[in-house]
């Protein structure tokens, strides 16, 4: 220890070890100590590992629904129609809004189904053929029937329907993205 | 004496040794560690422990709660002028515990100023800066610096409207400084004005480098506070305080750790019940805006109010300059041992006076924005806009390459029948939405600056070797529907 030469009262006084209490008394105290920071520790990381698990523990993606059109829009129509809808995704604090084509098809019983344009094969957009009446995909010649049905090429299933419903007169649909390459519909995102 | 105290503790090693568990001795074998916990908590306190001695170990504390809640939140924050804003307010709306997070790490630097100025008034008035101690007076004053930087900094990075014009004449008053004034605002701002560079600029001062410097002077101020010895107690004979001498541990370590808890708990509870607010975001064009900056820098700022035209050098620079001076060289120019600040009446009255006058500044600057009717009505329709926008719900940020970014390029009619050929033709399938390309071709983003409108339908029609080898068949299209999708394609950007 250094030692500072004060002359007076003043100043600083020799250090040394000093009384030391007993060993035993010391661990106790440290245990005491150790356990009581640990569970404050604990505590207060709470708050963080809340924070940190926030995009865990809640739905980022919220299901959300988009209009599709006016059902009179499509009730006239008796092959599929190509509707562009708007798709509105979260991600954290941003939002991302993308256009997505879709097929409404008129039901035999007269209700109207929502086909993805995306091809189960390798993801490509089908394109509906009104002089074959019938889906062709244009990237390997996946063929689809009217409502969908696989005819013939290399897609392992048929156009993929999507969840719809109508409301007051507008049709709307609930836009998912499904695996692509799988003989069952498999929702991805 | 240094013999005994060796004895002694090579007993104590030996007791302890042998009643440690085999996990312990294994450890210390390998890693010393009994003898760095021995020398970190025997570390000897004349005159016993004392309350007065937390500060410096509450600073520590409060040092490593900003460093963790900083790092937490740089899992959200985005420095960049677009996303600072939205992304500080998703933390603060949105997040779960996103506002105590932010709000621990807002408040701790309100906290570390605070155990700051008690930690350098206590060093102060129990001259324990004395007594071969320059150095670590001098560790200090520079970790006193850098934690002034710290706050600067970090109070632009919300990126609000408080952040901004407060920010904004900060860095004014560099350009008051003579000869390299300008170039040393332009350089800390990134360019003449304030701007997304200005935000990157502060934000790794704030998280990478500053705080770098800081690590450092805390292990510096660290070692050579054990280096020189606790100082002790400012009065009391060699006999008396040698007899009450004690270690750190296990009281002095019981009251700092008393303290930490105080000052976690206080955090806790303004955290909790008053959580820091975050404004509108800023808005440069906004030529009503009264900044204030943080309230630790009112006293500054008042100062400054003062000193104008040919005088301002004298105010800004001169003065300033010269007390900070002073404070730097005080254990140069104190040399005598005497420690009680009732026998250094110049010293504690020029210490004094500089506080109080500080605190003076800052009480006229508060009643000067009552008094003046214009600055009062302003502030409070700040403060009404803060209000209201912390009560308006979290706003996503659109998404820069979306739908309504595309559109807009799609004023031209022709060009938006063409986007519909595009969608019809399956275009999209390869080329990706809006062109923007996928595996399995080329973007077309910028095709238009490349090719003329009559090279891109030449090259629609017949495509090129190269393209077919990619599988991009013709297009046979009616000249009509032709044009709109070139012009299409050549709107893409």
């Amino acid at each position: 220890m250094p030692q500072i030469n004060t002359g007076s009262s003043a100043g600083f006084p020799p250090a040394r070890g000093g009384p030391i209490p007993s060993a035993a008394r010391r661990s106790f105290l440290g245990v005491l100590l150790a356990a009581g920071a640990a569970s404050v520790g604990a505590l207060l990381s709470v708050p963080l590992l809340r924070f940190v698990l926030h995009p865990l523990l809640r739905i980022t993606t919220p299901l959300s629904w988009s209009e599709v059109g006016r059902v009179e829009e499509f009730s006239t129509s008796a092959s599929p129609f190509k509707k562009l809808i708007t798709v509105e995704q979260r991600d954290g604090w941003r939002k991302i809004v993308s256009e997505r084509a879709v097929y409404v098809i008129k039901q035999a019983d007269g209700q109207f189904a929502v086909l993805s344009s995306i091809c189960p094969h390798l993801g490509c957009s089908v394109a509906w053929r009104t002089e074959n009446n019938e889906f062709l995909c244009p990237c390997h010649g996946g063929r689809f029937a009217p409502d969908g049905k696989r005819l013939g090429g290399p897609p392992p299933r048929g156009l993929d329907r999507l969840e719809s419903r109508v409301e007051e007169g507008m049709l709307k649909v609930h836009y998912q993205y499904f695996r692509q390459l799988v003989p069952d519909k498999e929702i991805i995102a | 004496m240094e013999e005994r105290q060796s004895k002694s503790r090579k007993e104590q090693n030996i007791t302890v040794e042998s009643e440690r568990g085999p996990f312990f001795r294994w450890l210390d074998r390998r890693t010393g560690i009994d003898s760095l916990l021995r020398s970190a908590l025997d570390e000897p306190i004349p005159g016993g422990a004392s309350l007065a001695y937390v500060f410096g170990s509450g600073l520590l504390f409060l040092f490593l709660s900003q460093v963790i809640t900083g790092v937490f939140l740089a899992l959200y924050y985005v420095p960049s002028a677009d996303h600072a804003h939205t992304t500080i307010a998703y933390i603060t709306k949105e997040v779960t515990a996103g506002s105590f997070i932010r709000s621990i790490h807002a408040y701790g630097s309100s906290a570390i100023v605070i155990v700051l100025l008690l930690h350098i008034t206590q060093t102060f008035l129990y001259g324990s800066y004395k007594g071969k101690r320059e150095l670590l007076w001098l560790a200090g004053c520079v970790l006193f610096a850098l934690m002034l930087g710290m706050s600067f900094t970090g109070y632009l990075l919300p990126w609000d409207q408080k952040a901004f014009f407060a920010t904004t004449v900060g860095t004014n008053i560099l350009s008051e400084i003579p000869l390299v004034g300008n170039a040393l605002k332009s350089l800390l701002r990134g360019g003449t004005e304030m701007g997304t560079l200005t935000l990157s600029r502060f934000f790794v001062l704030h998280v990478f480098m500053i705080p770098a410097f800081i690590f450092a002077g805390v292990a510096a101020h660290v070692y050579l506070f054990r280096k020189a010895g606790a100082a002790g107690p400012i009065q009391g004979d060699a006999a008396t305080l040698e007899q009450t001498t004690e270690a750190f541990y296990p009281r002095q370590v019981l009251f700092d750790i008393v303290f930490a808890l105080l000052i976690i708990c206080g955090l806790g509870l303004l955290a909790h019940f008053a959580p820091t607010e975050l404004g509108p975001k800023a808005n440069p064009a906004d030529t009503q805006y009264v900044p204030r900056p943080e309230w630790y820098y009112i006293p500054v700022f008042q100062w400054l109010k003062y000193w104008e035209g040919a005088l301002a050098i004298i105010g800004i620079l001169v003065i300033p300059g010269f007390v900070a001076l002073l404070f730097v060289a005080l254990p140069f120019l104190d040399r005598r041992p005497e420690r009680r600040p009732w026998k250094r009446p110049v010293a504690v009255t020029i210490y004094a006076v500089i506080f109080i006058g500080l605190g003076v500044l800052g009480g006229l600057s508060h009643r000067n924005d009552l008094r003046d009717p214009a600055v009062a009505s302003q502030l409070a329709k700040q403060h009404e806009d803060v209000e209201s926008f912390m009560k308006t719900p979290f706003e996503p940020e659109l998404s820069g390459s979306s739908l309504a970014a595309a559109n807009v390029a799609l004023a031209d009619p022709l060009a938006a029948k063409g986007k519909d050929i595009f969608e019809q033709q399956a275009c999209n399938a390869c080329h990706g939405d809006a062109g923007v390309g996928t595996a399995a071709a080329p973007k077309l983003i910028g095709v238009g600056a490349k090719y003329s409108s009559e090279k891109l339908q030449a090259l629609l029609k017949q495509p090129n070797s190269k393209m077919t080898a990619g599988g991009m068949p013709a297009t046979d299209l009616k000249d009509e529907d032709m044009k709109a999708l070139v012009a299409y394609v050549r709107s893409l950007k």
